[in-house]
């Protein structure tokens, strides 16, 4: 009988400290699983955010550097500019992205820098514990907006893929998840073309990953599933904004 | 030493980054000091270098934390507000250990202040302006001349010790034109980066640059390992200069444009008979403690002079240890005080 | 005929493995604990297995192994 399926190469044989059930461990997995068939470990660096994943340059294989909160899409333009045939890809979470980083990912991508932006938008900050992030629902309870999102008080989630996929230089821009296992293949075909792009030199690539955060939910693993369905995907549809046709 | 030029103190700045092989800039626009971006923008092309002008100044610092992790000798450069800035990255730069340059072209404050020349950066540089027990070298030119030696010099040191290295001019260094000599050949000291993130080719175990470590033993092992770094620093790397202290009445100390005026009062001050030192920090730090201990006794007084409200007496008056009294003179806001002031302030001091 | 391998010791008990087997054969194993204190996924009748690798692909901390 032969393997079909095990723990790709680019992951470190290490057990990661996520909580039970968070989908992060399955965007690591896709992401070493892209690196592994795409054969580009030796050339690859990732930039490792601030947040629930800040140490995530642990459990990588390729070379990795950490970011300050915000900041990876700056960091990875260093990266980039100074070796620009190594592949560097920014994992962030979307409090580091959406909030704090803002302006770095708008201008990475209008700047066009050739590399892959790795979204991973759970609506909630998970490291702190809980608190509203800007891609938060309305009416979502956290710690920070405890009586539910409210326009008035706490104003509209931020919509990334849309905004970003009016720049130029974002040349592929797709909103994926990994809430059932159709969904987990559709998101690694998305890492797979997000790199793909970056190896083509294309432009800026972002692959929008919806993930859960069971703890800071309050919701078991397997509901929290549930709750992508039902509620993130209904406000953030899933598909490509920018870059379908693409050849790559 | 080879072609001789006049320039402007920004360009020189800019030159001589080229010419110690850096070949990454990545900047944001801000008198006075933008005239280096200028000169980035049309230069590197020529070398096959890099130039980015970034978002803002927090992104800039953020570039040259990813290039100086790629191995790249990176600068940026940027003036007093840009500089507050980038302090939570010259602390993660500093924590992760990576080198790289930075220019302060300091203009006078606090909050928007002004565009003109000052010294009141002085804090921030040397007693560190980001969290976290770190420290940078800071190299305070005096000259055109200076600034090119200096800025050629900071990338060998940068490289060698892993830390972040300043230039801290003024708005007079950087706007005013002097006659500058290059040398033919820089000397370019090669630094071993194999720590650096450029790929691990699957032929060796992969480089992480980080600066965190969650483990307080670590974490508490790593700073010790960065103090001791800073030993090596202040024992190797102090730069002083030290000037008609053979047996003055009393002693100046100042730095950068400061230091120029002060040299002249010294020659006004000979003919009236008022013997005057000069001490010159080149390093701010590490500082010259050594040197004031040194001439600790000589004077009657020492008299420290600063476009600032008073920051460097106060590391004159650690390192003279009340041996002498430590008196203070500045001006603040952009303004320049004449000659006649400071021998003004000479006068009542030796009465 | 296929053939799953649990690494116990790293299965987090979150259960997402047993909501996805088409052959309804991830179980929980509730008599057993492991290291980090979690009841630890595994296949109740490895018979039935059609090595489609449902439950590795949805397990977030790479416990299963599948052969076919």
């Amino acid at each position: 009988m032969a393997t079909v399926f095990k723990r790709p190469h680019a992951l470190k044989d290490l057990s990661m400290h996520y909580c039970p059930g968070c989908t992060h461990g399955i965007v690591h997995r896709l992401i070493a699983e892209v690196i592994d068939e795409l054969g580009i470990e030796g050339k690859t660096i990732g930039v490792s955010p601030v947040g629930c994943t800040y140490n995530n340059y642990e459990y990588f294989n390729c070379d990795m550097v950490q970011a300050a909160h915000g900041r990876a899409p700056a960091v990875g333009t260093g990266i980039k500019r100074v070796n620009p045939d190594n592949l560097v890809f920014t994992y962030q979470g979307d409090g580091d992205l959406a909030a704090i980083g803002t302006a770095e990912i708008v201008h990475a991508a209008t700047r066009g820098e050739k590399i892959t932006s790795i979204f991973v938008n759970n609506a909630i900050y998970g490291m702190t514990s809980g608190q509203m992030a800007p891609t938060t629902l309305m009416n979502q309870v956290t710690t920070t907006s405890p009586f539910g999102r409210k326009p008035d008080l706490h104003g509209f989630p931020v919509k990334v893929c849309e905004l970003l996929s009016t720049l130029e230089g974002a040349v592929y821009v797709e909103r994926v998840s990994v809430h059932d296992i159709k969904n987990i293949m559709n998101a690694k075909k998305a890492i797979k073309k997000a790199f793909q792009i970056q190896m083509a030199g294309k432009g800026f690539a972002i692959v929008e990953i919806l993930s859960t955060c069971p703890t800071n939910w309050g919701l078991k693993p397997v509901d929290a599933l549930k709750w992508v369905q039902d509620k993130m995907i209904p406000f953030y549809p899933l598909g490509n904004f920018k870059g379908k046709d693409l050849e790559v | 030493m080879g072609e001789k030029l006049l320039m402007k103190g920004n360009e020189v700045i800019a030159e001589a980054a080229l010419r110690a092989g850096c070949k990454h800039y990545f900047g944001y626009p801000i008198t006075p000091q933008t005239e280096i971006a200028h000169y980035m923008a049309k230069k590197m092309p020529e070398v096959d270098g890099v130039f980015v002008q970034a978002e803002s100044e927090v992104a800039a610092i953020n570039m040259v934390y990813g290039a100086a992790a790629a191995g790249a000798r990176v600068l940026t450069s940027s003036s007093s507000p840009g500089i507050s800035l980038k302090q939570e990255g010259i602390s993660y730069i500093a924590g992760a250990e990576l080198p790289c340059v930075i220019v302060n072209i300091v203009r006078c404050g606090p909050g928007l202040g002004g565009i003109l020349p000052a010294q009141c950066d002085y804090f921030q540089a040397v007693k560190g302006g980001g969290h976290g027990d770190y420290k940078m070298v800071v190299l305070a030119p005096s000259s055109v001349q200076e600034l090119y030696e200096l800025t050629v010099d900071a990338f060998n040191i940068a490289d060698k010790y892993r830390i972040v290295t300043m230039i801290m001019g003024d708005g007079i260094l950087g706007q005013m034109m002097e006659a500058v000599e290059f040398r033919n050949q820089e000397e370019i000291i090669p630094a071993d980066k194999s720590w650096a993130t450029t790929g691990t080719e699957m032929k060796r175990d992969n480089n992480m640059v980080t600066s965190i470590y969650i483990n307080p033993e670590m974490l508490e092992k790593h700073n010790q390992k960065l103090q001791a770094k800073y030993k090596q620093i202040e024992e190797n790397e102090t730069r002083v200069e030290v000037y008609n202290c053979e047996n003055p009445d009393i002693i100046i100390t100042a730095f950068g444009t400061v230091a120029r005026i002060v040299k002249n009062v010294i020659k006004t001050a000979e003919k009236e008979g008022i013997k005057i030192g000069l001490i010159r920090p080149i390093s701010l730090w590490p500082f010259p403690t050594q040197e004031f201990e040194k001439y600790a006794e000589v004077p009657k007084a020492f008299l420290s002079v600063e476009l600032n409200a008073g920051q460097m007496v106060e590391d004159v008056k650690l390192a003279v240890n009340g041996k002498r009294p430590v008196h203070f003179y500045g001006r603040m806001g952009g303004m320049i005080p004449s000659q006649q002031e400071i021998l003004d302030k000479v006068k009542e001091i030796l009465k | 005929m296929a053939k799953v391998t649990f690494f116990e010791e790293k299965c987090k008990g979150c259960k997402l493995c047993t909501t996805v087997c088409p052959k309804n054969i991830v179980v929980m194993d509730t008599n057993k604990l492991n290291q980090k204190g979690f009841h630890p996924a595994g296949v109740s009748d490895m018979d039935k297995c059609i090595g489609c690798a449902f439950c590795a692909t949805i397990c977030p901390d790479c416990v299963i192994e599948v052969e076919k």
